[in-house]
């Protein structure tokens, strides 16, 4: 849909809940966001679940700039909330969005960033039951949160606390393409490194299909691999060994990296999981993995090991801590 | 010459005399920590990380005069991410931001070139810190600056040499048994600048890359030729021996060498960059904060950078100065050494 003014701006009376408002809703949001539920138009989503336990998550996204390659911050919005369900176990079900819009916003930006809200969960199967929208001073920015609920099947039991000795560590594959992505867009650098930013839960699916069993599963968004294996090590009171050689970075992003003096350990990402499983399951889920369009470049990193926190063999042999990043991952001076 | 495994073996098993190599420049520091290269050595084999982290060596009345800066009307201060959080006598730059204190973050230094266009009224100060990687840029940007005529743009400059410090180094504290030279600044000033200092204190110096198979080359090195007044360049095709002449010839246009104040150093003389001639109305006020020259009060800096000391032997360090509540400047840099040793031994 391209929005017929495209220099039409949001202003204070968008959010009014006047006749502004009321527009913004009736070509905007339902001719994209219509379904069973949402379509009845009451002041809460009403659902029947089943019995059984469910996961919950909220996450709010304020990414600038809003539309990189590989995605928007629409995309981003659904896929982080479905990545985090996926973690737990669960398959997302619902989900709701708020929107927070600054004074100036152009209203095809807006559309274009539903639309692409609308493919996320269409690709992923979860279906917006709720939302609502909050105009605000500023200059064209836009925010967005989305809670998402999933039912988690009988028998799957994935826990940051479940790391035991000798589980296999995999991630799905190439670390920091989204975080660079965003770096470069910010930079004004021209490359061809694209955001990894998708939604995982059919890549979680497909293992528990396989009668694999994942013990814990995190989506390694900011702060990077080496912070997220350091909060896991830390739940299950281990040590996680990894092996330099082993952990997957396309060359480009190395490069990047190396020029901006970022290691992309510590590098955000947006549709890599890590996930720990049995060390006999390992090979399994890496070969399932690797079939699967949003796994194929996903490698075994690591083992949990006795200790505490997480350290690394080198390329060359040697042994160092990983600690977890302090701060943000600022490009440096020189 | 001799393969990987062997020169592996040989400073695994190293039982001479104990050697304290000084890696000059922080990217060294942060190379040698991401290989393990540590791990790797024999426990008589001492890496020391020096004066060469630029964020390590910035006084404090610096950031303090930055700060300043950022809180006066119509100014904006332009800067690096990693000065962002350096402690000043008060706050850091990222601290004063929360009272409203005008802080751009820039990725790249010529930006500032078009804003100081748009935007007459504001006058844009560049946090100039560095070695002589960075002053080139700082000298083209006031050359074209110049050219177009921008009258709000200024400098306050922290800009250092890197060979002022290492004689500094060598002439108080004569116990460092080789160098590794910065692979960067060295593709600027050219191989050939170590000669004299390396015959004069006899110490054998390496001009290295930053691969962990270039590390471990150079170290080696430095075991085969102790006690050798010799320059070794071991990052050929990169560095040469004059450097880069034009990047030269522009330093020395916009800028002459003075006396510097260096964090944990004090002040050394000719150590300094600063604006000269016609550029000298771009300064921001620099050579002022050469006057306060005291050190913060309980940092061991001073012994750290020299090699007196290990980070951890300083009583502050993982008390009163840690990454998330840094005091000293070595402890908020990345490539700081107090910042590596707090993440190779915490958790």
């Amino acid at each position: 849909m391209v929005w017929k003014d495209k220099y039409m701006k949001i202003t204070m009376a968008h959010g009014s809940g006047g006749t502004a408002s009321h527009q913004l809703m009736e070509e905007i949001f339902a001719p994209c966001f219509h379904n069973s539920v949402l379509d009845l138009r009451e002041d809460a989503a009403v659902l029947s679940l089943d019995p059984g336990e469910y996961a919950m998550s909220t996450d709010t996204f304020v990414v600038t700039p809003l539309f990189y390659k590989g995605g928007d911050i629409g995309k981003l919005s659904v896929c982080g909330t479905v990545n985090d369900l996926s973690c737990m176990g669960a398959r997302p079900q619902y989900m709701t969005c708020g929107f927070i819009l600054e004074e100036g916003l152009s209203l095809e930006t807006l559309s274009q960033v539903v639309k692409s809200m609308v493919e996320a969960a269409k690709e992923a199967g979860i279906l917006l039951v709720a939302g609502d929208t909050k105009v605000i001073d500023g200059q064209g920015g836009l925010y967005i949160n989305t809670t998402g609920i999933g039912r988690i099947p009988s028998g799957r039991n994935v826990r940051g606390a479940n790391l035991e000795l000798g589980d296999a560590i995999l991630v799905t594959g190439n670390l920091g393409d989204h975080h660079a992505t965003i770096l470069s867009h910010r930079m004004n650098i021209e490359n061809q490194i694209q955001s990894d930013n998708a939604p995982l839960n059919g890549l979680v699916e497909a293992l528990f299909e396989a009668d694999l069993h994942p013990k814990t599963m995190r989506d390694i968004t900011r702060g990077g691999l080496g912070t997220v294996l350091n909060e896991l090590a830390q739940s299950s009171r281990v040590g996680i060994r990894l092996e330099e050689e082993r952990i997957p970075v396309s060359r480009s992003v190395q490069g990047f990296a190396e020029i901006l003096g970022l290691d992309p350990l510590y590098m955000g990402n947006e549709g890599k999981l890590v996930l720990a499983l049995p060390w006999e399951e390992g090979e399994k889920a890496l070969a399932l993995l690797r079939q699967h369009e949003k796994g194929k470049d996903a490698a075994i990193v690591g083992r949990v090991v006795e200790g505490n926190g997480v350290e690394l063999r080198t390329r060359l042999g040697g042994l160092r801590r990983v600690p977890p990043l302090v701060g943000e991952g600022l490009p440096r001076i020189c | 010459m001799k393969n990987q495994e062997e020169i592996l073996k040989q400073l695994k098993n190293y039982d001479g005399p104990p050697l304290k190599i000084m890696e000059v420049c922080g990217t060294h520091t942060a190379a040698l920590f991401r290989n393990g290269i540590h791990s790797l050595l024999s426990p008589k084999i001492q890496l020391i990380s020096g004066p060469g982290c630029p964020v390590c060596v910035t006084p404090t009345q610096y950031i303090d005069r930055l700060v300043e800066i950022s809180l006066t009307p119509h100014h904006q201060v332009w800067t690096f991410g990693d000065m962002m959080k350096v402690p000043g006598e008060e706050e850091s730059l990222s601290q004063a931001m929360g009272r409203g204190a005008q802080v751009h973050m820039m990725y790249s230094p010529f930006q500032v070139l078009e804003a100081a266009l748009a935007n007459p009224d504001i006058t844009y100060v560049l946090a100039a810190v560095g070695f002589e990687t960075t002053t080139p840029l700082y000298a083209q940007i006031l050359k074209e600056a110049r050219e177009k005529g921008l009258k709000n743009i200024r400098l306050l400059t922290s800009l250092k040499q890197i060979l002022p410090a290492m004689e500094w180094i060598l002439s108080h504290r004569n116990t460092i048994d080789g160098f590794l030279c910065p692979g960067h600044v060295s593709t600027i000033i050219g191989w050939k600048a170590y000669q004299p200092l390396a015959e004069t204190y006899k110490k054998p110096m390496v001009v290295a890359g930053f691969t962990g198979t270039h590390l471990l080359k150079a170290i080696h090195r430095i075991l085969e030729h102790g006690g050798e007044g010799k320059v070794f360049n071991d990052y050929p095709g990169v560095v040469s021996e004059e450097g880069n002449l034009l990047a030269k010839q522009l330093m020395e246009e916009v800028f002459q060498p003075e006396e510097a104040v260096w964090r944990g150093l004090g002040a050394i003389v000719d150590s300094g960059w600063y604006l000269k001639g016609p550029f000298a109305v771009y300064d921001m006020g620099s050579y002022d904060l050469r006057k306060d020259k005291k050190l913060p009060p309980g940092c061991l800096c001073r012994e750290v950078i020299i090699g007196d000391n290990t980070p951890a032997e300083c009583p502050m360090f993982g008390t009163e100065c840690s990454p998330n509540h840094p005091y000293g400047p070595c402890m908020v840099s990345e490539e700081g050494a107090c910042g590596i040793w707090y993440g190779r031994i915490s958790i």
